[in-house]
């Protein structure tokens, strides 16, 4: 088997609960490169919280999250030293949160934030860093001219970019979003969409979206995760769970959204 | 005015505290938190800071530290940005003259104990020396990373560039880092380090100096060092490397060139004139002071 | 027969079964059995409701077959998409199969020219030199088929139905694969354009696709049909 037919990310068995009430039950999915796979259900159905888990960002109780990395081969994210673990989670993970506040420094620049991750990863030339912070500014289509200014002043879908620029600046290969487009304008959430599928396609990035739109799946993803009350009820191509939904609470999810 | 301060006869030796203040315990406790920062230069060494008979932010944690390791047969001087003879200074050698009976001294070359508030003196330290800092805010990625649990972090897997995020912001916002007090540096190359609120002009002297120079922050109960010869270095981009302040005018009084310069204003007519801020250095290069300390006879309580 | 096939179908049923009206379940297709092979045109038959489009869409992998074996071969190797894994049948489209539904799916802000072009660009990435030869077969296609220049960089979501058609067809024939799925590709056509359709399609074929579609239209029936297979067969 060559590396590439491995899947980049794997998780195994993954269940996490929150005192009596489990939020994950034994969950396990693949992921490959270049593949956008959509995790969608209802509020409370363990979505957010399974995105979580397995981009390390909270501990399950019981399951294993192995991530085939770019030079040391295939690796047990949770038996990774912490440093290892934040390390990859800044260079070759992004996460895109929901609320760009959550995932970006407001009181400093644009190109600040851009750039942080590269000063992380030790680049020390003021000039360099501008120049990348300037074109990722370009990619996620801000004008390079609000590099100084402070995000603060951003529109929500211009934040919601920033971000995107601002995970994307270390060209990681895999990036866990949580709900990118909620709370956005429909128009805005048309431009963001549009931008992460070209974005994705051409950075061959694997993806993780947690939506519970589903034309956002049918859009971005290229296979999609259902869930319910903790439990994975049914995965498939996107198309095929969305024009053939085979358990009842998918078919009530296709039936009960509004066509315009 | 003299260099050397004899004790002011109205200031007697206040026998009722132990020797320097604090008790025994509390300065075994604050030297073993002494003896761990300074095997791990420039870690954040926690410790049970004391209530102290004035104010936070009046140099409680210095305070703390002095009192701890100060002996008998001390000589300390007191310093608040650079003069021996501005509130601070004068009031905390006078607790420590209240407490010890030590002699005092404003002569930098005859401290073997130098407590200061904003500066390092100019006058190079010498490895008999010990110099104690007075630290507002010990973390020096407080303002970027308000999470005390994330910054610990960070510190302990040496995540460090968020600091470079803030000299980002200057460049971006001035054209040059503006930072001009407070500079980060990076002790042994290992861990970040606030150098407490001195000017930026005093930096090159951390690096490798022959003194041990100790940092205390009483309100947030932070002790950290920088052992004797331990490598300091300022942190900077390759292409906006380091660099301190320079003046076009010299000392009014002296005429020193190199030195860490205060502007006075003279009058309300736009008089100004620039002057040493290290008064002790000031007055040496223009041959005020000639006398050593005086060395005090006094009857000691306290069991040191 | 000892040709080999390019879509292999036996005893397939699909059945919907809806949950949220009592479990009623529905029998769509029943016992089919069928061979396609490269260089044939099967013309699926029978009136609305006997199963056409679920068929090709079960072949498509869009709808997943209840029973039976389905086997889609491009010359070399062969899947059953019954028991294929999801990342086999994402290979399979994109190599070997081509579905031009009735309508286009439109992208917020996609050109039409690029929406024509995209099955080329896969895999491009960033690389430039192979986005821009895609764009240009993407022209020829969409002149081919009278789209107007002027169109070209607009988002087709406003376009006429015809239109969209076009843009659909030349999206499914951009790139040549060996088994193409055409539901209804000229419905909405003038004269001029279903004629260049249809020889867009016999051209295909004798490129060696197999093909199996959807067509109403007698007249295209009979131009590009190389066997006509009636649904009420399967029953």
């Amino acid at each position: 088997m060559s590396d590439i037919d491995q899947p980049i990310l794997s998780v195994k068995n993954l269940t996490k609960r929150f005192g009596d009430r489990i939020a994950v039950n034994d969950a396990s999915f693949d992921l490959w490169q270049g593949e956008v796979l959509a995790i969608v259900g209802e509020s409370g159905s363990g979505k957010t919280t399974l995105l979580n888990c397995a981009s390390a960002r909270m501990t399950p109780d019981v399951g294993q999250v192995s991530f085939r990395t770019r030079h040391e081969g295939v690796v047990d994210v949770y038996k990774l030293s912490e440093a290892a673990r934040r390390l990859l989670s800044r260079t070759d993970w992004g996460y895109v949160h929901q609320n760009p506040a959550d995932g970006l420094r407001m009181d400093v620049s644009a190109g600040a934030n851009v750039g942080e991750r590269l000063m992380a990863l030790g680049e020390r030339h003021y000039g360099r860093i501008r120049n990348e912070a300037a074109q990722w500014l370009s990619r996620v289509e801000m004008q390079q001219d609000r590099i100084d200014e402070s995000p603060q002043t951003f529109s929500g879908g211009m934040r919601q970019r920033l971000q995107i620029a601002r995970n994307l600046v270390t060209r990681p290969r895999l990036v866990f979003m949580d709900e990118p487009t909620s709370g956005l304008d429909v128009s805005v959430q048309a431009k963001l969409l549009d931008l992460l599928r070209t974005l994705t396609h051409q950075l061959d990035l694997a993806s993780i979206i947690v939506t519970h739109d589903l034309a956002v799946a049918r859009l971005l993803a290229h296979r999609m995760l259902v869930m319910k009350d903790g439990c994975i009820v049914e995965q498939g191509l996107t198309d095929q769970v969305l024009d053939d939904p085979q358990h009842p609470y998918t078919q009530l999810l296709v039936s009960s959204v509004l066509l315009p | 005015m003299s260099a050397v301060t004899t004790l002011d006869p109205a200031i007697n030796l206040d026998t009722g505290y132990n020797f320097a203040y604090l008790d025994e315990r509390t300065k075994r406790m604050i030297r073993r938190a002494i003896l761990k920062a300074v095997a791990i230069p420039g870690y954040q060494v926690p410790f049970g800071s004391r209530e102290m008979p004035l104010p936070y932010g009046w140099g409680t944690g210095g305070i703390q530290v002095t009192a701890s390791i100060i002996g008998r047969h001390d000589v300390l001087k007191v310093i608040d940005q650079g003069a021996d003879d501005t509130v601070n200074a004068v009031n905390i050698r006078r607790f420590f003259q209240r407490t010890t009976g030590v002699v005092t001294t404003e002569r930098t070359v005859e401290a073997t104990l130098i407590q200061t508030r904003h500066r390092i003196p100019e006058t190079p330290l010498q490895e008999n020396q010990i110099i104690v800092y007075q630290v507002p805010i010990p973390e020096p990625l407080a303002k970027l990373e308000p999470r005390e649990a994330e910054t610990k972090k960070m510190h302990g897997l040496s995540e460090y560039g968020l600091m470079h995020v803030k000299l980002y912001e200057d460049i971006a916002k001035f054209g040059y880092i503006a930072t001009t007090y407070d500079y980060p540096v990076m002790v042994d190359d290992r861990y970040l380090m606030a150098p407490s609120p001195i000017p930026k002009f005093d930096n090159p002297k951390m690096n490798m100096n022959p003194a041990l120079q100790l940092f205390g922050a009483g309100r947030e109960k932070r002790i950290y060092a920088i052992p004797p010869y331990t490598k300091v270095e300022s942190l900077a981009f390759d292409d906006h490397p380091f660099e301190v302040q320079r003046w076009q005018q010299h000392c009014a009084l002296c005429g020193a060139k190199e030195s860490f310069l205060d502007e006075v204003i003279t009058d309300d007519q736009g008089g100004r004139m620039f002057l040493c801020s290290d008064t002790d250095f000031c007055q040496e290069r223009r041959g005020e002071v000639a006398s050593t300390a005086a060395l005090v006879e006094r009857p000691l309580s306290g069991s040191v | 027969m000892s040709r080999s096939f390019a879509i292999q179908i036996r005893d397939l049923a699909k059945t919907f079964t809806l949950h949220n009206q009592g479990g009623t379940e529905l029998a769509v297709l029943n016992a089919v059995s069928l061979d396609v092979h490269p260089g044939e045109c099967v013309a699926l038959d029978g009136p609305s409701g006997a199963g056409k489009s679920t068929l090709l869409k079960c072949i498509y992998g869009n709808y997943r077959a209840t029973q039976g074996t389905l086997i889609v071969s491009d010359g070399n190797t062969t899947l059953d998409l019954t028991t294929a894994s999801l990342r086999q049948q994402m290979a399979m489209r994109r190599t070997t199969v081509s579905y031009v539904s009735q309508f286009l799916r439109t992208i917020p802000r996609v050109s039409a020219l690029d929406i024509v072009a995209e099955p080329l660009m896969e895999g491009a990435g960033g690389d430039i030199d192979r986005l821009a030869a895609a764009r240009r077969t993407a022209e020829t296609l969409l002149l081919r088929l009278r789209i107007p220049p002027r169109l070209w960089s607009v988002p087709p979501a406003t376009f006429s139905g015809g239109e969209q058609q076009r843009i659909n067809i030349a999206r499914g024939l951009i790139c040549p694969r060996p088994v193409l799925l055409l539901d209804e590709p000229t419905a909405s056509l003038d004269a001029e354009n279903r004629l260049t359709v249809t020889a867009m399609i016999n051209e295909a074929r004798e490129q060696g696709a197999a093909i199996v579609g959807i067509f109403h239209d007698q007249r295209v029936r009979d131009t590009v049909a190389t066997r006509v297979i009636n649904m009420a067969e399967f029953r």
